[in-house]
């Protein structure tokens, strides 16, 4: 039963060789969907190509079902499986920032990643640009302490913030995914453009 | 539309299976900044080891024999790496180039790559994890900080869209 290494099921020394595998596919996979092309990734913002919606979406539909299926199987002990905190004030105000830069400089840090793997020289700029912005984190760290740790909420699930199984969220989670997949597929009829 | 790109449905499905297998080998999701965060406190381990070690952020990491390279993101952005170089090397999409749209330069393409890098590297740690670590894994594992982070990327790429505009459409 999983998680495997948590639980010394397989010993801790296959750690990295498994993190290596799973990269791989995790490249691999984000290269074939296009994710390799800014241009394809900023697409999602105009309407024009919205892969970046539909693989994100699909993926993530994909991971929470098979958690809660592996769960019900057994398969998983969702207890070892770590949930992210929540800083409330500090989730959001990070990812305005990272919005930010999604728009500006086309790629997230995995995505420029697969790019520059390819060749994109825009992409080994971003990453170099990721390295910069991480380091001014670490050097003004003790002014952003406060914002950073504020609004504790735990290891807290949304479906406990709304009071529903998590079953139950997960099926709206689908319900809203489908919803987006449907609008996606008609500004993509609506704004054609060539594929880059 | 005809594509050279993979079904997104399907290519979506597969990677919410590469992210399973994260799970249910390590109990933890996928992610990406947190290889460059590694990289950056081995960097400033090496030119200024009693920097890292007054620094409440760098010391988290670094020092008492703790290598920040062997690290598990590390090893996995190491197969992202190569994993995208073997779908690109098979797909014939090798080829060094700056991407960008004929209304703007490659150096400006450039000079935004670097900037947008630096809000990303920047927001990935003070929303501790970025598109990968903090939305797709957050979701899957229905953490309110993965909704509420996703929700804040997404909104503000959009909202900042127009602004932006001339840069791709």
């Amino acid at each position: 039963m999983g998680p495997l290494i948590p639980q010394e099921i397989i010993a801790e020394g296959w750690n990295f060789f498994i993190a290596f595998v799973v990269g791989v596919g995790f490249g691999f996979v984000l290269e074939q969907a296009g994710f390799s092309s800014s241009r394809k990734l900023a697409g999602v913002f105009y309407g024009y190509d919205t892969v970046v919606l539909k693989v994100f979406f699909t993926a993530a539909v994909t991971g929470m079902l098979g958690l809660l299926y592996f769960s019900l199987f057994d398969w998983i002990d969702l207890n070892l499986v770590w949930v992210n905190p929540t800083f409330l004030w500090s989730a959001i105000i990070g990812g305005i920032i990272m919005g930010a830069g999604f728009i500006i400089g086309g790629y997230c840090p995995g995505t420029s990643v697969c790019a520059l793997s390819i060749g994109k020289i825009d992409a080994m700029v971003f990453f170099g640009g990721i390295f910069i912005g991480i380091f001014l984190f670490g050097e003004f760290y003790e002014i952003i302490k406060p914002l950073y740790m504020a609004e504790y909420l735990g290891n807290i699930k949304l479906s406990d913030v709304l009071g529903v199984s998590q079953g139950t969220l997960a099926f709206f989670v689908i319900l809203v995914a489908l919803g987006m997949f449907y609008v996606a597929e008609i500004a993509e009829k609506k704004f054609p453009r060539k594929e880059y | 539309m005809k594509t050279k790109y993979m079904n997104p449905y399907l290519a979506g499905v597969l990677l919410g299976l590469v992210l399973l297998s994260a799970f249910y080998f390590t109990g933890r999701g996928l992610g990406a900044s947190g290889a460059v965060k590694s990289m950056v406190v081995t960097a400033v381990e090496t030119v200024a080891p009693e920097h890292t070690a007054d620094s409440g952020f760098y010391s988290k990491y670094a020092g008492d024999g703790k290598n920040p390279m062997k690290s598990w993101l590390v090893f996995e952005v190491l197969g992202v790496l190569v994993g995208g170089f073997l779908s690109g090397a098979l797909a014939g999409r090798l080829k060094l180039k700056v991407e960008h749209h004929p209304n703007i330069t490659s150096k400006k393409r450039l000079i935004l790559a670097g900037i947008g890098g630096i809000l990303f590297g920047y927001g990935s740690q003070l929303g501790r994890g970025c598109t990968s670590g903090s939305a797709l894994t957050g979701m899957a594992v229905l953490s309110l900080a993965g909704f509420v982070t996703m929700m804040a990327i997404f909104g503000t790429a959009f909202a900042l869209a127009y602004f932006f505009r001339r840069n791709w459409i």
